[in-house]
């Protein structure tokens, strides 16, 4: 499954250490074609919805006033052809165009722009941490297999790693709540004396440590199993021959070997950080796209729906396609596969 | 003869791994536990307790003798949500797995079994399911369900369809890698047909896998029952662990300081999914040799 480890011996035929325009352009299109894909399913989903389309996107639904809904036909090309009602949603798609949302109001591709950030800083954040400490717990578990400190970490993990992000942050607020240490809902407190960066700050506790303990358990499994395949590596035996400390090969020797599959998961497993973040968000009422998919569906508010599904699998496409161009100048193994 | 002993000692030796197994056993001990609850839900608590109109108990009490988990707002005795949410909660986990495995077998073959362009479609549809987040397009699917079926079967499906790409993907190498061997070969060179290869060569052999990877799959789709029901997807006329944990959150069990009304569900949520990941990952390790050494 870590592909390319196994390709040790083989030789490099590449000097360079950028990816050639070829294997560049082949990711690109292959994350054009998923986000194409993307676009299709939104619209064709969408448009088998039962019953009269138009009722589901209008305000009120069933009770919409007619002018109102043979405007919203005319809009979303329910007189037309399929074909030339979906070469107008591409179009409206390509310009920035996703509809307008009921509940909130707005142009979608306003609302979303404006619950972006918050999201980004958060799950980034969460991310960050759940990277460097994943991969320092993973990594020590793994060196010595079987000590009490794996024993301890591992089981902790898989515990973390079997309970739904929401579900931790629930058992967090019905505990903490009554003493009201940190904030438990939302992103600033407009009464606060704190300057207003630390008060973001201090509301991001919570939510960043829920994400963050979930996404280490994941972390520190798959750097550990990383570890573990490593451990018996040659090179290993050769550095501790040199005399080194055990310590040091580890650091040195086994960890940036490990690291670089461990990478690949972790990028992989962007879909995971965003059902966590629609989760998270939604228990601590954090003003990002993840409360927004969950106000959304009370509605249910289908153009935002829509747009909300295209925003995080555009992410999740881009974090792909920035793995695997990191890849192959970070690895030396990839370039060579 | 030879041949059925020797296959019979083969299937035999897993098992008796697995009994072997402390991790594997504990996990299969606390399933069976759960499974028994679940079917016998109706004997442990009657049913009645689960109507709001009906319930006769303190409102959001602590837990005490008379109510061992506490009770919800309206009197309800959580004990009682939790025993008869296992029905829903293992229903929905097992039935759309079954769809995700069968979804997974079936195109994970038939992508590494034919090349060329059908091959490479179906390769290209696996991997757009593996990179999209499950959890909005999960949303999306369960919105636009046709409001004419039932709940319940609609989130079975909506879970089936979302999360079958990574055992394709599994069985896909399996099956590049049994398709290279010589005894396909020699079934192509004496003219078997693409169903016999698939089915009388490749299936038997990544069925082992497949087997293994269920297990998780499972606790994949209990982690999306829960996740989904807590969203306001769910059947809202049954009671799943899932929903009584969006009740808790919505009716102000975080407001009441009510950590009974969270922890009961919560504790059996994770019990069940551990579980079944502890049963997947002894599988693992004994159907795949590679794993050995490792704990």
């Amino acid at each position: 499954m870590t592909g390319p480890s196994s390709g040790a011996g083989a030789v490099t035929r590449r000097p360079s250490r950028l990816p050639s325009p070829l294997f560049v352009l082949r990711k690109l299109g292959s994350a054009l074609l998923m986000l194409a894909f993307v676009v299709v399913v939104n619209f064709f989903l969408f448009r088998v919805l039962p019953g009269d389309p138009a009722k589901a996107f209008a305000p009120r639904g069933r009770n919409a006033d007619p002018e109102a809904l043979r405007e919203l036909r005319e809009r979303l090309g329910l007189n037309d052809h399929w074909t030339v009602a979906f070469g107008k949603y591409v179009e409206s798609v390509l310009s920035g165009d996703l509809g307008v949302s009921f509940s909130q109001h707005a142009e979608v591709t306003d609302v979303i722009m404006e619950r972006l950030w918050p999201t980004v800083l958060l799950s980034g954040t969460a991310l960050v941490i759940a990277a460097v400490l994943g991969v320092w717990l993973g990594a020590r578990a793994g060196w010595r297999q079987g000590s009490r400190f794996d024993k301890l970490s591992s089981n902790a993990a898989v515990t973390f790693y079997s309970m739904p992000e929401w579900l931790l942050g629930l058992v967090l607020l019905v505990f903490l709540n009554r003493y009201g240490i940190f904030p438990t809902r939302g992103m600033n407190d407009p009464r606060s004396t704190l300057p207003a960066w630390l008060d973001v700050l201090w509301h991001m506790v919570l939510p960043v440590t829920v994400l963050a303990v979930v996404y280490v358990a994941e972390y520190s499994l798959i750097m550990r199993s990383s570890i573990l395949d490593e451990r018996r590596a040659d090179y290993l035996t050769t550095a501790r021959a040199k005399g080194l400390r055990d310590d040091l090969v580890m650091r040195r020797h086994a960890m940036p070997n490990a690291l670089l599959p461990s990478m690949t998961l972790f990028f992989l497993s962007m879909g995971f950080v965003v059902a966590g973040a629609i989760t998270v968000e939604t228990v601590f009422s954090w003003p990002g796209l993840g409360r927004l998919t969950y106000d959304a569906l009370r509605g249910p508010d289908i153009p935002l729906l829509q747009g909300l599904f295209l925003v995080f699998s555009a992410g999740v496409i881009i974090m792909n396609l920035v793995a695997d161009l990191l890849m192959p100048v970070l690895d030396p193994r990839v370039r060579a596969s | 003869m030879s041949a059925p002993a020797a296959a019979s000692r083969r299937r035999s030796s897993p098992w008796r791994a697995f009994l072997r197994d402390r991790e594997g056993m504990s996990g299969l001990i606390v399933l069976t536990l759960f499974g028994l609850v679940a079917i016998f839900a109706s004997l442990l608590a009657d049913p009645a307790g689960l109507e709001v109109t009906k319930a006769d108990g303190p409102l959001a009490a602590a837990p005490s003798w008379d109510y061992p988990l506490g009770t919800d707002h309206a009197g309800r005795s959580v004990l009682t949500m939790v025993i008869h949410g296992s029905q829903v909660t293992l229903l929905v986990g097992l039935a759309a797995t079954v769809i995700s495995m069968l979804l997974g077998t079936l195109i994970g073959i038939a992508s590494g079994h034919f090349s060329g362009l059908f091959g490479g479609a179906l390769n290209r549809f696996t991997e757009w399911f593996l990179v999209i987040p499950y959890l909005p397009l999960a949303i999306v699917l369960a919105t636009v369900f046709p409001p004419d079926v039932p709940k319940l079967i609609a989130v079975i499906i909506v879970i089936g369809v979302t999360s079958w790409s990574g055992t394709a993907r599994l069985v896909r190498a399996q099956t590049m890698a049994i398709e290279a061997r010589p005894y396909l070969e020699r079934a192509r060179a004496l003219g078997g047909g693409h169903w016999h290869q698939m089915s009388r060569h490749v299936l038997p052999n990544v069925m082992p896998l497949v087997l293994a990877n269920t297990t998780l799959t499972v606790s994949i789709a209990i982690i999306a029952e829960t996740t989904l029901s807590f969203l306001g997807l769910g059947d809202p006329l049954r009671v799943s662990w899932g929903r009584v944990l969006d009740e808790a959150y919505a009716l102000g069990a975080i407001d009441r300081g009510a950590w009974w009304w969270v922890l009961g569900p919560g504790v059996a949520v994770v019990l069940v999914v551990r579980a079944f990941n502890m049963c997947g990952r002894a599988l693992e390790r004994i159907l795949d040799p590679r794993l050995e050494g490792r704990s």
